[in-house]
């Protein structure tokens, strides 16, 4: 991956490093070459890093306390809220760190959008990014049955019904999912094992996500191709390390006004209900950050359709390296996929915004319009705007703006989302 | 930096307004100055020895608080009755113990490790004594409601004669603030029902807000930390992002390019 060789200097260092190079991986992520012109949308890998550690090492201490039963479940959750040392500030690290995490996930997957980051040579690392999505929805989810409140409940009741919609075996996948006849203990246990593993999954995909970002090297605000290392890049440290530690307790900051004064206002008052199947919440929701597939789901009169639109907005994202037919990276140099872009993160919002309401008037027609949309940008839109579109001229260097007076300088200027270019 | 602020204030506001936008509900609750809101909220000592008060003489012949034990009444941060006080209340309870060195079940007077004795035995006899309705255990009832605290303080006084039109059935009554209006608990507080040792009077709306208080307490034993340790973590991200920032500028003045 670096371009020289390293030479530990001392001779345990070179006897270590002959045998486990770890030196010179830790020399690599050092000197790694990092465009100097990225902005703070590029903060957030590091932030969703810090995310998934802040989970796994809460979610390790809640899972010693935590006793994952259909009776004692619920008990537990107020054991650690009550007794345990911090279990408090634990669980609510935890629970509001998942929709942190999300919220970081969106921006990351929204700036990827903008920039073209999906586009060659980088379609494993996008592709490997929509894996880890999928499996954050999954943790996500089935960290939200284990309090085992009402919305636990429901909400797993209603989700793993989906798979009944599969023609002929649906309904015994389901059975087979719940591990009886309905949700009950046995799927429980289950959402709990899984649960725990899923954060390793992910670990170990954010590893390989990192690893493929680091053969073609980072793409940048302006979408062309870095020499490396050049007068265009910055070594990652100190120069990264310390703009994403800026970046990352800006983040917490957020964070920490979450978890120590709004703690509950992300979450459903009616998980704090112990589960009860005879009784059936009036409005069923899942989480915010899964609303906007919610909508797309209950958008769809049929419900195998309704389940194949959902996981295909979803599938439709690992296809976009193919789908975007344009050769110009970043939306600054797109002008008509720059108003498409936000046309889309307005759909997404409006997606959320009616996933949360309840399915029907109005509501649903919004629902259906934006939907149809999705799959329109998608599918639609962004092939024929890479034939269509006229593209603004591209610089040829991060620098080149400085040095040449090009004509590209001041576009570069304008656009506010460009870091400024002396 | 300037865009990072901006961008830094438009999450902030996104995920703060937006779900409070969404839940804009239609009904208006009564609300009061509670204590223990805002950075610094605290509860009142006062209010939550007067809730404790209202819940053991009002409440709690229904509604159960299992998740509470009497050793909470002393503990820091909540009604912080002296440990001599909670040791006489758990004491006027009697707790089932047991079996014994016999095989038999027995009573004994209550201790400060005991959970709050429940009203009923199970949740059938509970609802075998009030209609069919259960009475909702307490324990976590404010973080369970939509409305909170205001909801608890709104119910309490939103008993109404029915207006016309609507007809109730044998134990059900009207409440302008409960969901569909029907309730099956009769209105419960009237002026000068108990008498506060402090000398507080104990008018309607004084006791429910002191037992929404009390409520309150209970489902968020740990508030009081919460906010204090809360404040402290924010001042020292804060201080800590500055001092950053700086090193960051310093860093970065080594290059041409801004951050």
């Amino acid at each position: 991956m670096s371009d020289h060789e390293y030479i530990p200097k001392s001779k345990f260092g070179k006897w270590f490093n002959d045998r486990l190079p770890l030196l010179t991986l830790a020399n690599h992520l050092t000197d790694y070459p990092t465009p100097k012109n990225l902005n703070y949308w590029w903060t957030f890998g590091g932030i969703l890093t810090f995310c998934l550690i802040t989970q796994i090492v809460t979610g390790l201490v809640l899972a010693m306390h935590y006793i994952a039963h259909a009776d004692m479940a619920f008990e537990s959750v107020e054991h650690i809220m009550r007794d345990v040392n911090y279990g408090w500030l634990i669980r609510y690290i935890h629970a509001n760190g998942a929709s942190m995490f999300f919220l970081a996930v969106y921006i990351h997957i929204f700036r990827s959008l903008f920039y073209g980051s999906y586009k060659a040579p980088r379609e494993i690392i996008w592709i490997i990014g929509i894996i880890i999505y999928l499996l954050m929805m999954a943790a996500a989810f089935m960290g939200y049955v284990l309090p085992w409140g009402q919305m636990s409940f429901w909400g797993a009741t209603v989700i793993t019904n989906l798979f009944s919609a599969i023609p002929l075996v649906g309904e015994g996948i389901v059975t087979w999912l719940w591990g009886g006849y309905s949700v009950d203990n046995p799927t429980l246990t289950r959402f709990f094992t899984l649960h725990y593993l899923i954060p390793f999954l992910i670990l170990g995909l954010v590893v390989l996500h990192i690893w493929a970002l680091h053969v073609p090297g980072n793409n940048n605000p302006i979408g062309i191709d870095v020499k490396k290392p050049s007068k265009d890049t910055v070594p990652f440290h100190p120069y990264i390390v310390i703009k994403d530690a800026f970046a990352l307790l800006m983040f917490m900051i957020v964070f920490a006004f979450f978890v120590f004064y709004t703690p509950n206002i992300l979450g459903h008052a009616d998980n704090y209900i112990e589960a009860n199947p005879l009784v059936t919440p009036a409005h069923i929701v899942p989480e915010w950050y899964l609303l906007p597939f919610y909508a797309i789901l209950r958008s769809v009169p049929d419900k195998l359709m309704g389940v194949i639109a959902m996981l295909s907005a979803i599938f439709i994202l690992a296809a976009l390296p193919w789908l975007d037919t344009s050769k110009i990276r970043s939306a600054v140099f797109r002008p008509l996929y720059r108003q498409f872009y936000w046309i889309l993160v307005a759909d997404v919002l409006v997606l959320g915004y009616v996933g949360a309401m309840p399915a029907e008037g109005l509501y649903l027609l919004i629902a259906r319009v934006a939907t149809a949309y999705y799959f329109l940008h998608f599918l639609v839109i962004l092939p024929i705007l890479g034939f269509k579109e006229r593209t603004l001229p591209v610089p040829l260097s991060i620098t080149e703006p400085v040095l040449g007076g090009s004509s590209n300088l001041v576009a570069a200027r304008d656009d506010s989302r460009l870091e400024k270019l002396k | 930096m300037k865009k990072f602020l901006k961008l830094f204030f438009y999450i902030f506001f996104s995920i703060f307004i937006l779900p409070q936008a969404f839940a804009a509900e239609k009904v208006e609750y009564l609300t009061t100055d509670w204590s223990f809101k805002g950075l610094f909220g605290k509860f009142d000592r006062g209010a939550l020895q007067r809730g404790y008060h209202v819940y053991t003489e009002v409440c709690s012949s229904c509604h159960s608080m299992k998740y509470l034990s009497y050793r909470n009444l002393s503990q820091k941060g909540g009604p912080e009755f002296t440990e001599a006080e909670a040791k006489a209340i758990a004491a006027s309870f009697e707790v089932t113990d047991g079996p014994n060195s016999d095989g038999e079940m027995f009573t004994r007077p209550g201790k400060l490790s005991d959970k709050f004795v429940m009203p009923y035995e199970n949740v059938k006899a509970a609802q075998a004594a009030n209609g069919g309705a259960y009475p909702p255990d307490m324990s976590v009832l404010v973080k369970a409601r939509g409305g909170g605290v205001d909801y608890i303080y709104s119910l309490l006084q939103g008993y109404e004669d029915p207006p016309a039109g609507v007809t109730l059935d044998d134990g059900v009554y009207y409440n302008k603030y409960m969901y569909g209006n029907k309730i099956k608990m009769s209105n419960q507080l009237s002026d000068g029902l108990i008498e506060y040792s402090d000398g507080t009077k104990a008018t309607v709306e004084q006791m429910s807000k002191d037992v929404t208080t009390f409520l309150m307490w209970a489902a968020e034993p740990h508030l009081e930390s919460r906010h204090k340790m809360g404040f402290k973590a924010i001042v020292y991200l804060i201080i800590l992002t500055i001092l950053v920032y700086f090193s960051m500028k310093r860093i970065w003045s080594r290059i041409e390019t801004k951050v």
